[in-house]
């Protein structure tokens, strides 16, 4: 599990576990709370994903953000979107579900590494739920988002552990986007390899969403 | 589709049952693509040593070196992207609405199949042979067995991916797999709604499969 402490900037040099430079300045910034893209989502999200102990306890906390965001988004769905065909209310509510127990297990993780979980995050989801096909809309690029968002964040891992969780979530997220984009008579895919997304791009995504 | 014959049963539980049973699926001479990554599957528990001189031993401790990792994804891609080449050449399938997204799976596997050729090389390892398969059963039970089958092989493969991303060491190899593994996932969750199953098979955590459990799996495509 990581113990990872807060990067002093001479150790910025340095390349920890044969992680990039750049990937441990992007923690050690995060856990100083002094990021340019942290910045952007608000002192909420920034002090939820910021903290001492760094490494996977922030990379859990920022997936958890996400996590909670999905689930609040298809809770309101379910309630909001008037005319909601049968299949699209049955597969919103297995994403629902999912994302629930999404947001259960990283809680939990973050508990288990000693971290503090973040807080579920002020939501706005804007004209999201004016239509059915506006909900898909939206759907896909929340999904699509954190297959990014994991894919991205998983290579910097450092219990095989969490990545095992992250990977068993990811799988999901994917297998979510692929429903919904089927749903929407969309590809399944955008390419052969899904797009890898640095915290600091899928927090920037996410902002919008989130009211902090 | 699993007929488990006594000599797999024998594979699983015993090493020098496996060794045994490489010579006859990979016949004498050179390495074949299923003995390539059998041998692969060294990982937690045993030291597997050479078969009689086949292939090489595994890495010292037993453990599933990412050249070794990239070649079984490699063989599982190679029988996938043929899987959807034979599909489209068979015209089994009428509705055409079906035959575009087997013609987009196949294309998103033979992509695969260039970039883990590509990985192979540049980590100077011998690139995995590709496997002569044997998809005539597939085939000949038509539309929905040969769908039936997709779904299954996506699944199978997203979970063979899940289960190897803990055993790669190099960061960019692992983003490299997780890049295909989400795609394999997608893959099956589009199928699985194509044959009525849930498009989440294991629930909300997708589950690991081992190299064991995947090779068992994949035996009756491998004709050699």
């Amino acid at each position: 599990m990581s113990d990872t402490k807060l990067a002093a900037p001479e150790l910025a040099a340095v390349e920890v576990k044969g992680m990039s430079r750049e990937a441990f300045l992007m923690r050690g910034a995060i856990a100083a709370g002094s990021v340019y893209g942290l910045a952007t989502v608000g002192p909420f999200v920034r002090q939820a994903i910021a903290q001492e102990g760094g490494g996977d306890v922030e990379i859990v906390n920022f997936a958890l953000t996400l996590e909670y965001l999905e689930a609040a988004f298809y809770t309101e769905a379910l309630k909001q979107v008037s005319g909601m065909g049968g299949e699209v209310k049955e597969l919103a509510t297995t994403l629902r579900d999912n994302e629930d127990e999404h947001v259960d297990a990283l809680t939990a993780t973050v508990k288990k590494l000693g971290g503090k979980p973040a807080a579920k995050p002020g939501v706005d989801f804007g004209n999201a739920f004016a239509s059915e096909s506006s909900f898909l809309k939206t759907s896909q690029t929340f999904e699509d988002l954190g297959v990014s968002a994991y894919n991205g964040a998983a290579p910097e891992i450092e219990s095989k552990e969490v990545l095992g969780a992250a990977g068993g979530i990811v799988q999901v997220e994917a297998r979510h986007a692929a429903a919904i984009r089927l749903a929407r008579g969309e590809d399944i895919t955008a390419g052969a390899f899904d797009k890898a997304l640095s915290m600091k791009q899928v927090l920037a995504a996410a902002k919008p969403f989130i009211r902090s | 589709m699993e007929q488990q014959s006594s000599a797999l049963e024998e594979l699983q539980r015993d090493d020098s049952s496996r060794k045994r049973f490489l010579k006859m699926v990979g016949g004498a001479g050179a390495a074949g693509a299923l003995a390539i990554f059998v041998a692969a599957c060294g990982d937690d528990d045993e030291d597997e040593g050479a078969s009689s001189g086949e292939r090489k031993s595994t890495a010292a401790g037993g453990h599933t070196s990412d050249a070794e990792i990239v070649n079984y994804a490699l063989t599982l891609e190679y029988l996938e992207a043929d899987f959807y080449q034979q599909v489209i050449d068979s015209g089994e399938i009428t509705d055409r609405k079906i035959v575009e997204a087997a013609k987009k799976i196949g294309e998103n596997e033979q992509e695969h199949v260039d970039a883990l050729e590509a990985t192979a090389r540049q980590l100077g390892a011998k690139v995995a042979t590709k496997p002569t398969t044997k998809f005539d059963d597939v085939l000949a039970g038509g539309q929905d067995k040969i769908l039936d089958t997709a779904a299954t092989v996506e699944n199978l493969g997203a979970a063979a991916y899940l289960g190897q991303a803990g055993n790669i060491r190099d960061p960019k190899i692992l983003a490299a797999a997780l890049s295909i593994h989400s795609v394999e996932a997608r893959h099956a969750a589009a199928l699985n709604t194509l044959v009525g199953k849930t498009i989440v098979p294991d629930g909300a955590f997708a589950k690991p499969a081992s190299m064991d459990e995947v090779l068992k799996a994949v035996k009756p495509f491998i004709a050699s």
